[in-house]
């Protein structure tokens, strides 16, 4: 599933994340609940890629499955296998996967506002990790502290590190974040819907920032967004998630261009323009999306798609390259959008 | 003297010299009644408190006037009683006071003496020639230093307690409620009174049984604030960067947890000065002759109030103001941090 845009798009010959056939099951009261169902991806040294979909596609559970933030364990059960840098992240021992978080991978968190603790000043956020991990002493650490905040374009540096969480505005403590997330030089960042409690304005100061941080340092990102605005420009490949699987997988342009499953297309078509005449109204997706507890038999997206056939309320259909396409795209659609097209041409 | 204040041209404002004439004024009135003898009673009793209201009033137009409109005079006057009570606990071996527990020494000395507030014997002597000051101050120190060494135990057992339930939840936190509701459904008292029947009553055993009743509620507080930062981002993104559940809980959760579970133990030490004063006066507390407040007030037992309440109402007084200042600091220090955490 998913193996050949692998070949393709990744261009190292070992890829840094290796993702096979993840599943996220929560145990819940009323059922099991498939959060993430048979997710495959790969990501080489220095990519950016972006996951996005709906609220409740699964992306952040997806996120924090690659990182190893939630494991197997009486409530949740991982399978699959996620590959970081040579070792299976589900396979370590909770104290290898600790070595890993802050060295190997890093996360930035969505609001600013509860990801620092607030009786704890800036810098002792960022020291602590840095000594923990590193090794440095208490003045190499407070020193490296400033460092990352100057990287992070915060200004006054060493006054931001005396200060508390609440004294910073909501970007500042966003840079911050990131900062704690670099503190000890990552090669995979994981930034899960890293400006969604921000304003427009400082979203994209902190999307410019992750990006030109990720080339300066040569890391690898994974984007998570619902917003595609976020994605589009900023990221190698785009990965679109719909209830808990991969539907379409591609480079940015490609997907934006020219989106080859329903959902995809439905999405881009739902973003606002600016030279659209006001009171038009927008192209909405009907219906809402399947419950995880219960997800319909065939294709998730069939209850809701345009093209829907019979065969997809039957059979799902697995995420496969187009015959002749040489950049690497993937869908999972019966009916795949350019394929119709080429039908009728 | 308020009088000629606004003629002459002094450096203050008018409405300070008042705000001192009223408080020299409060101070002179409660000097005077309480030091004069030929009143009787109830005539000193309310001209002292006319002049308690009075400095009171004039104390605080004064801190307005000099410190903002936010000055609280029964916040300063209650940390000024606390301090002086400390003072005096920590000096008061070397202070010039009566006896205060061998009888044998005072067989000379005037019995049921009353309140003077000047001589040998300020605040009297009690139906031994005991006296009372004296026996005031080694009951104080016994008192806080019961209540603060429980405050101290149950805060320091309860808020791990509550925050190792609270961080885990799961079975550590169903064994923990379930210990914690049952301390609770046992009647306060009657525990207390159970322990003190098998504990020798020593000042370690009665701290320790006192401390008892302050783990459930540090138990409940620490867990609830511990369950409410646990779900926040922070804790989950120093997970992220390699930190131990240790680390987490002390780093992370425990300076959350301090402020509303130390804004507690300042209410507690209140609740257990009482606690202890009734089990002293129930003669299950520390022992005659060794002074509490508790047993002080025990003296007054049968027809020794009516003829002489002095007995009981001076460390009556004690208790009083002591319980009283240890709220209103108490209630200073929970407005201040409840207000600076929703702040944050």
């Amino acid at each position: 599933m998913g193996l050949p845009e692998r070949e393709t798009v990744t261009s190292a010959p070992v890829p840094l994340l290796q993702a096979t056939d993840v599943a996220t099951v929560f145990r819940t009261p009323r059922g099991a609940m498939r959060a993430v169902d048979g997710v495959s991806l790969s990501l080489a040294r220095g990519e950016t890629l972006g996951i996005v979909g709906e609220s409740g596609s699964g992306k952040s559970v997806l996120g924090r499955t690659l990182m190893g933030l939630i494991t197997d364990g009486p409530e949740t059960s991982v399978t699959g296998s996620v590959l970081l840098g040579g070792n299976d992240v589900h396979a370590l021992t909770p104290a290898g996967r600790r070595t890993l978080w802050g060295t190997e991978v890093a996360m930035v968190f969505q609001d600013p506002m509860t990801s620092l603790n607030p009786v704890k000043k800036i810098g002792r956020h960022l020291s602590e990790s840095v000594r923990l991990h590193l090794g440095l002493s208490r003045a190499e650490s407070r020193d490296r502290a400033v460092d990352l905040l100057c990287q992070v374009g915060i200004p006054e540096p060493a006054r931001r590190a005396g200060q508390y969480p609440h004294e910073l505005s909501g970007g500042m403590r966003q840079r911050v974040v990131i900062a704690m997330a670099l503190a000890c030089g990552p090669r995979l960042l994981i930034a899960d819907e890293p400006t969604t409690a921000l304003d427009v304005t400082v979203q994209k100061q902190i999307l410019d920032l992750l990006q030109s941080l990720g080339e300066e340092l040569r890391m690898a990102t994974i984007l998570i967004s619902h917003d595609l605005g976020t994605i589009a420009g900023r990221t190698d490949r785009v990965a679109v998630m719909y209830a808990g699987r991969l539907v379409e997988h591609a480079r940015t342009a490609e997907v934006f261009d020219n989106p080859r499953h329903p959902y995809s297309r439905a999405l881009i078509a739902s973003i606002p323009h600016l030279d659209l005449s006001p009171h038009t109204l927008l192209p909405a997706i009907e219906g809402r999306p399947p419950n995880l507890l219960n997800p319909p038999a065939g294709c998730r997206f069939a209850p809701r798609c345009v093209v829907a056939t019979d065969l997809c309320t039957t059979q799902s259909p697995a995420l496969t390259g187009r015959a002749g396409d040489d950049t690497g795209g993937a869908v999972a659609c019966h009916h795949p959008l350019g394929a119709a097209k080429e039908a009728t041409v | 003297m308020s009088e000629i204040a606004p003629r002459t041209r002094t450096a203050l404002a008018p409405p300070v010299v008042v705000a001192t004439a009223l408080a020299v004024a409060g101070l002179v009135l409660l000097v005077f009644g309480a030091t004069t003898p030929v009143l009787i009673a109830p005539a000193k009793a309310a001209i002292a408190l006319l002049g308690i209201g009075l400095f009171l009033n004039g104390a605080s137009r004064v801190g307005k006037a000099l410190a903002g409109p936010g000055f609280d005079v029964l916040f300063w006057a209650s940390a000024a009683w606390l301090v002086l009570l400390a003072l005096a606990i920590v000096f008061v071996d070397w202070l010039p006071l009566g006896e205060d527990r061998d009888v044998a020494a005072t067989v000379t000395e005037p019995v049921f003496g009353i309140p003077t507030f000047t001589g040998t014997h300020p605040l009297g002597t009690n139906g031994s020639g005991l006296d009372l000051l004296a026996r005031s101050l080694y009951g104080a120190r016994s008192s806080l230093l019961i209540s603060l060494t429980a405050v101290v135990v149950g805060t320091i057992v309860g808020g791990l307690i509550g925050i190792v339930a609270g961080y885990f939840r799961k079975a550590v936190d169903r064994v923990v409620g379930m210990a914690t509701n049952s301390l609770l459904a046992v009647p306060p008292l009657i525990l207390l009174i159970a322990l003190a029947t098998v504990l020798e009553p020593r000042l370690r055993n009665v701290a320790l049984s006192l401390s008892l009743l302050t783990i459930p509620g540090m138990v409940r507080l620490s867990r609830a604030t511990t369950v409410a930062y646990a779900n926040r981002e922070f804790v989950t993104a120093a997970r992220a960067m390699g930190a131990k559940r240790s680390r987490i809980m002390a780093r992370e959760l425990l300076p959350n947890v301090l402020l509303p579970i130390m804004s507690l133990a300042v209410v507690m030490i209140s609740v257990l000065i009482v606690a202890e004063a009734s089990l002293s006066f129930l003669g299950l507390g520390i022992q005659p002759p060794e002074p509490t407040w508790g047993n002080m007030i025990a003296e007054g037992e049968g027809d020794v109030f009516e003829a002489h309440p002095h007995i009981v109402l001076v460390p009556g007084a004690f208790l009083f103001l002591t319980v009283f200042a240890f709220n209103i600091v108490g209630e200073k220090a929970r407005q201040r941090w409840d207000s600076r955490s929703v702040k944050l």
